[in-house]
């Protein structure tokens, strides 16, 4: 279980800049859940993954994971147990290294000075050969020959292969062709589903934040202003979401991504 | 040129280019694997020679060598230190150490700026002892510095296979991505130096102990060089397993000492060495960049001649 108590966090403080991205923040993630999570740009929802992940401290709260306080606990640590992808498909792998270089790193098995063995090929073989990609063929081909798709799925793997507590999905499919996202996405649900992985998504398509997941939150201005599941969430449309956005932020909803997605 | 010219040049050649060899490949880690330029890597170089050579003039020819690889692996653990845990840039960390070592590399080599070998005993003078009326007696250094490089190129082959040797890989490739397999890549960037800076005193310590002198300027420009070499290797072998690539480092170490030769022969004066190694790497580098400026350039150029 995540719990998230009252997390600021401000950026650039006492400049003009200062921006507040996390503003007395909490939220409580049970296991199992598939969280949705939707704002418009700047309402904080990356700081949210950054400060889970620990790549920013935050200035005040804390948070605690599996019962054990991991506020102050470096990004490195935490990533034992926190899968992450991002909107950018080229930072979740190291392009000059081979598939299976890519898989062993995140696998990492068999100690510092263990290699990549006969059994770990076979492991690798028997998670890529679902996608249907043909990536199991080109194990030893580098990573940076890949497609943006196949280098999000492969991503996928890597962050999924020692099941983690918490999956941290910050709008990982927004920079693929549409056919390729809905072909992630899929994996993505499937995989979530199968190893039953608590799991955080944001997105800015309000349609899969309904059609994905069993809660949904709303931010803006880095606190959560809605916060949704169970029967009410069922019966909830897009046009329903954006006007609980008005409602609870008192102004429309002027995301153009946003809006042209929904 | 005769024969037995060309033989004699093609031997100190593979001599020096084997020798210079061990810091290519110390550049092949710490460049082209982990990212980092390594700018420590001249006094580096001189560290090791020092230090080998005071080691060799106690009478301990061979313990020579694990003592030069030890300071280096310091002077490399200080260079990472710098650069990522306290903050400082790690072109100017390698600046820092390389300025700090000069005067280290003086009271290393007892306050004087020269140490000479010449009545000492050295491991290549031990081998050409022994070696003395054999058909190998001349090789007595080739034998040496390929017995140093083929020691080296199997570790790296192997140790860049290994997982820890992946991650340091992976540092210079995407360091976000060392992070979320739960690596610090504080940790693969220091070890990367520890060994990179041995085999870089390595490669002083053996150059020291061949000529039978080591001074304070040994390493001079060591850097510039070893960056030419490593690059011409890559024109050699630009694909395949990071074993070849290794053994590309080595070619293009001996290939650069082979055109240094020659060039000598035809009467180059040896003080140009530096600036040749200067303009290589300057080729090598704005050369890919250059060759993706040229479309816009000739663009522009047919551009202003039709406005006029």
């Amino acid at each position: 279980m995540l719990e998230m108590n009252n997390i600021t966090k401000v950026f650039n403080a006492g400049t003009p800049n200062e921006k507040t991205a996390l503003e007395d923040f909490s939220l409580k993630v049970s296991d199992g859940d598939f969280i949705t999570v939707i704002g418009a740009n700047g309402a904080g929802k990356s700081t949210l993954f950054g400060a889970i992940a620990g790549d920013y401290i935050p200035d005040r709260g804390s948070i605690i994971l599996n019962n054990k306080n991991v506020t102050l606990q470096p990004s490195y640590v935490r990533a034992r147990v926190i899968g992450r992808l991002f909107q950018d498909p080229m930072r979740g792998t190291a392009p000059g290294m081979t598939i299976e270089e890519n898989l062993s790193l995140a696998a990492g098995s068999g100690g510092w000075l263990g290699s990549i063995t006969k059994a770990d090929r076979e492991r690798f073989i028997e998670k890529l050969s679902p996608l249907g990609m043909g990536l199991e063929y080109r194990m030893t081909q580098p990573v940076g020959l890949l497609s943006g798709g196949q280098r999000q799925a492969l991503t996928l793997m890597m962050a999924t292969m020692n099941k983690p507590e918490i999956l941290l999905l910050d709008e990982h499919t927004a920079a693929l062709d549409p056919a390729t996202a809905e072909i992630v996405l899929k994996l993505t649900k499937e995989i979530v589903e199968r190893d039953k992985i608590t799991c955080l998504m944001v997105t800015h398509n309000m349609q899969s934040a309904l059609d994905l997941g069993n809660r949904t939150i709303m931010m803006d201005r880095g606190k959560v202003i809605y916060d949704v599941s169970g029967d009410e969430r069922k019966g909830l449309t897009v046009p329903d979401l954006l006007n609980k956005f008005k409602e609870a932020a008192g102004a429309a909803l002027d995301n153009d991504r946003m809006l042209l997605t929904k | 040129m005769d024969i037995a010219s060309i033989g004699s040049i093609l031997q100190t050649s593979l001599e020096l280019g084997l020798i210079s060899s061990l810091t290519v490949l110390a550049l092949f880690l710490s460049y082209s694997m982990l990212g980092v330029c390594d700018l420590s890597t001249d006094g580096c170089f001189t560290l090791g020679a020092a230090t080998g050579a005071m080691v060799a003039l106690a009478g301990h020819p061979f313990l020579a060598i694990p003592a030069a690889m030890a300071v280096g692996m310091m002077s490399g653990f200080i260079t990472g230190l710098l650069q990522t845990k306290m903050g400082i840039d790690s072109l100017l960390a390698g600046i820092i150490v390389n300025t700090g070592l000069y005067s280290v590399n003086i009271a290393v080599m007892g306050k004087s700026s020269l140490i000479n070998l010449n009545k000492t005993t050295t491991i290549f003078s031990m081998l050409k002892d022994s070696l003395k009326g054999t058909a190998l007696a001349e090789q007595y250094g080739l034998i040496i510095a390929l017995a140093a490089v083929l020691l080296v190129v199997i570790f790296l082959g192997f140790f860049l296979k290994t997982r820890l040797g992946l991650a340091i890989r992976a540092t210079g490739n995407n360091p976000d991505m060392v992070r979320s397999s739960s690596i610090n890549p504080v940790f693969t960037t220091l070890v990367g130096l520890v060994i990179a800076n041995s085999f870089t005193a390595l490669s002083g310590c053996l150059l020291g102990q061949f000529q039978k002198s080591a001074n304070i300027d040994i390493g001079t420009g060591m850097v510039t060089i070893a960056l030419a070499s490593l690059l011409i290797g890559e024109v050699f072998i630009r694909r395949g397993p990071i074993g070849l690539k290794a053994v590309g480092a080595v070619i293009g170490a001996i290939v650069f000492r082979i055109v240094y030769a020659v060039a000598l022969r035809f009467n180059m004066p040896a003080f140009m060495l530096k600036l040749v190694s200067s303009v290589i790497v300057i080729i090598a580098i704005s050369g890919p960049y250059l060759k993706k400026q040229m479309p816009l350039l000739m663009r522009r150029m047919a551009f202003n001649s039709e406005g006029k």
